[in-house]
């Protein structure tokens, strides 16, 4: 037998040492923190990977020992994870969110955006027509436990203690909170349905847009209708904007399974959720303040004027918020 | 690179990175994905029986006034402790949760480039929709029975298709991976075993003739290291047999088989990597070429 060693025994003894030394780095990263390394440690990372890397070839090229290339296969690949991971910290990530991803996100979508809000409208506009002309159709329309004994046989007294039900609360915020988890309820619904090709997302928004004309044209019947205006603008603009929303983001992901265009489908598909995933994320935020608003501040606040002027507030903010053209900074992925 | 596949591995699959090597990572189950869920399902259960306690403790503290005020702590906290759970874990240092991370497994974007903080915001959005809607859905029906058991079906039909849809993909991809495109793979840390050529490149109680050591080819090799690192009497006796039948070699008085495999084993593994700096990989026993 030969008694000098294999090419494979110099070559691991020549490069053992920056293996080991790659892999106490990312062990110490795993285990405590990335500010756990000196400056020069965190720079040494790549190029010891790349180092790595070409231990790899060489090693899938010359080296029979298993021990030898699975070794390498997942310090390469761990190493990898890390050199290619995450970068920003999720403070940072929070703060870019807010600032630039999620309006971006949200003008993005304005096509889609259109196209739910007209089907909102639509079905907004005929449910109250309808109603309008003959009130039997608000049973039809109307599911049973989202009118909350608000039907057309109350009296107009009542439906007025409804709206202005602040101090007899029991009633009213049970039927909020109901009313917020079923529209988020509603929004993710919307979202997600989009993955079944739109069609899902179509009924839900016209449908919800049906429920909220019946809504409203029962209290303009009774002469109701600038209180019951001032009773759904203290949240209903947020909510009503997050719902449509969510509904483009379903759009926007319904759209890129069906035309996919010159790419693969998984990827245009990929990349569709990304940009609808940042919408949705702002959507929950957006129910979450609606939730707020309509659970403590329409209790608390009681003038139509008031109510009105929060309302139409929320409009201009979020308006200005997603649309207001940023200039300056450029995109920087 | 040699372009002859020695045995690939159950769920492995290319990972070309941006330096345009193949890493050949191993794609985590449909079974280890669920584990993994139910450890972080358990910890977040957990938690929020502590933060269940803690609301209780509060609403006892301020009298009846305060329950609603609890309520809607209990209920935000809940909501970030489902979501921040995931998201935060899988932007930290070690791309996935606890969970993930006590079965070795991690998220990777699919594509081989960098894993952004979309992907990650996007496969937990989605997870909302596979998971927690239906599993509300079902709660609030069961609890209140004012929902239909219409929709009650709908919702079971729903998690159903979300819950299995992993099981109806090549790469185990939840809506949300899909959504995202990432994937969840294998990362165990693993150690750098000792070179077993090192051990008897110079017992120089054996010489192995030519023809003795083309006896066997590379996937013979890599059987015997296995054998060799297991260290198992019995199995070494039947393999070190075998080998001696096969090339002819007489039984010395004192030599064991341990000493006996690792000499082969070096001799076996200088012929065979000498032939790959020639370019040739002889792949098996079988294999003349």
């Amino acid at each position: 037998m030969a008694t000098s060693p294999l090419k494979s025994q110099s070559f691991r003894a020549e490069r053992e040492w920056d293996w080991r030394r790659l892999d106490g780095l990312l062990t110490r990263v795993q285990e405590k923190s990335v500010a756990s390394l000196t400056d020069e440690e965190l720079v040494s990372i790549p190029v010891l990977y790349r180092s790595t890397l070409s231990s790899l070839s060489v090693a899938r090229a010359i080296s029979l020992d298993q021990g030898v290339t699975a070794y390498l296969e997942s310090l390469s690949l761990r190493a990898y994870l890390f050199v290619y991971g995450v970068r920003s910290t999720p403070a940072e990530r929070i703060g870019r969110f807010f600032a630039r991803d999620w309006p971006a996100a949200v003008r993005g979508l304005w096509r889609e955006t259109l196209v739910s809000a007209a089907l909102f409208a639509l079905g907004a506009v005929v449910a109250f027509l309808l109603v309008r002309h003959d009130a039997a159709w608000y049973y039809a329309v109307m599911p049973g436990e989202m009118a909350g004994g608000r039907d057309p046989s109350s009296s107009t007294a009542e439906l007025r203690n409804t709206l202005y039900g602040g101090n007899g609360k029991d009633g009213l915020s049970a039927f909020a909170a109901f009313l917020f988890t079923h529209n988020a309820g509603i929004s993710i619904l919307a979202f997600a349905l989009g993955f079944a090709l739109c069609l899902p997302t179509v009924f839900l928004l016209v449908y919800n847009g049906v429920s909220f004309g019946a809504f409203v044209a029962l209290f303009v019947s009774r002469q109701l209708g600038v209180e019951v205006g001032g009773w759904l603008i203290i949240h209903g603009v947020t909510e009503i904007l997050a719902c449509i929303l969510a509904g483009a983001a379903g759009f926007r992901i319904g759209w890129s399974v069906i035309f996919p265009g010159d790419r693969a489908r998984q990827e245009a598909v990929a990349d569709a959720g990304g940009l609808a995933a940042t919408a949705m994320v702002g959507v929950v935020i957006m129910l979450g303040f609606a939730g707020l608003l309509e659970g403590f501040g329409r209790q608390l606040i009681e003038a139509d004027a008031v109510r009105y002027a929060i309302g139409l507030a929320t409009a201009v903010m979020w308006g200005l918020y997603f649309y207001l053209p940023r200039g300056g900074r450029r995109e920087r992925r | 690179m040699s372009a002859v596949e020695i045995n690939p591995r159950e769920g492995e699959r290319p990972l070309i990175t941006p330096e345009g090597i193949d890493l050949k990572v191993r794609i985590a189950s449909a079974g280890e994905r669920a584990s993994a869920f139910m450890i972080d399902a358990a910890l977040i259960v957990g938690a929020l029986i502590v933060l269940s306690l803690l609301s209780l403790g509060g609403a006892i503290l301020t009298k009846a006034r305060g329950v609603e005020f609890v309520a809607v702590i209990w209920l935000l906290g809940a909501f970030l402790l489902r979501n921040a759970w995931f998201i935060v874990f899988e932007l930290g240092p070690y791309a996935a949760t606890p969970g993930k991370r006590a079965l070795g497994l991690r998220v990777a974007a699919r594509n081989g480039g960098r894993l952004t903080a979309e992907a990650v915001f996007a496969r937990n959005a989605m997870r909302e929709l596979e998971v927690f809607l239906p599993l509300s859905f079902l709660f609030s029906g069961g609890a209140q029975g004012d929902v239909s058991s219409w929709t009650w079906l709908l919702g079971v039909t729903w998690s159903g298709i979300f819950v299995l849809f992993p099981l109806f993909n090549r790469d185990r991809l939840r809506p949300g991976d899909l959504i995202a495109g990432t994937w969840v793979v294998h990362a165990p840390r693993r150690a750098l075993l000792r070179d077993l050529a090192a051990d008897s490149a110079v017992d120089s109680d054996f010489t192995f003739s030519r023809i003795q050591v083309e006896a066997y080819g590379v996937k013979e090799l890599h059987v015997l290291e296995d054998v060799l690192r297991q260290n198992d009497r019995r199995v070494m006796r039947a393999v070190a047999d075998r080998i001696r039948a096969k090339i002819g070699w007489v039984e010395g008085p004192d030599e064991s088989d341990a000493r006996f495999l690792s000499a082969y084993y070096a001799a076996l593994r200088g012929r065979l990597e000498s032939g790959l700096l020639f370019g040739k990989r002889k792949r098996d026993k079988f294999d003349r070429s």
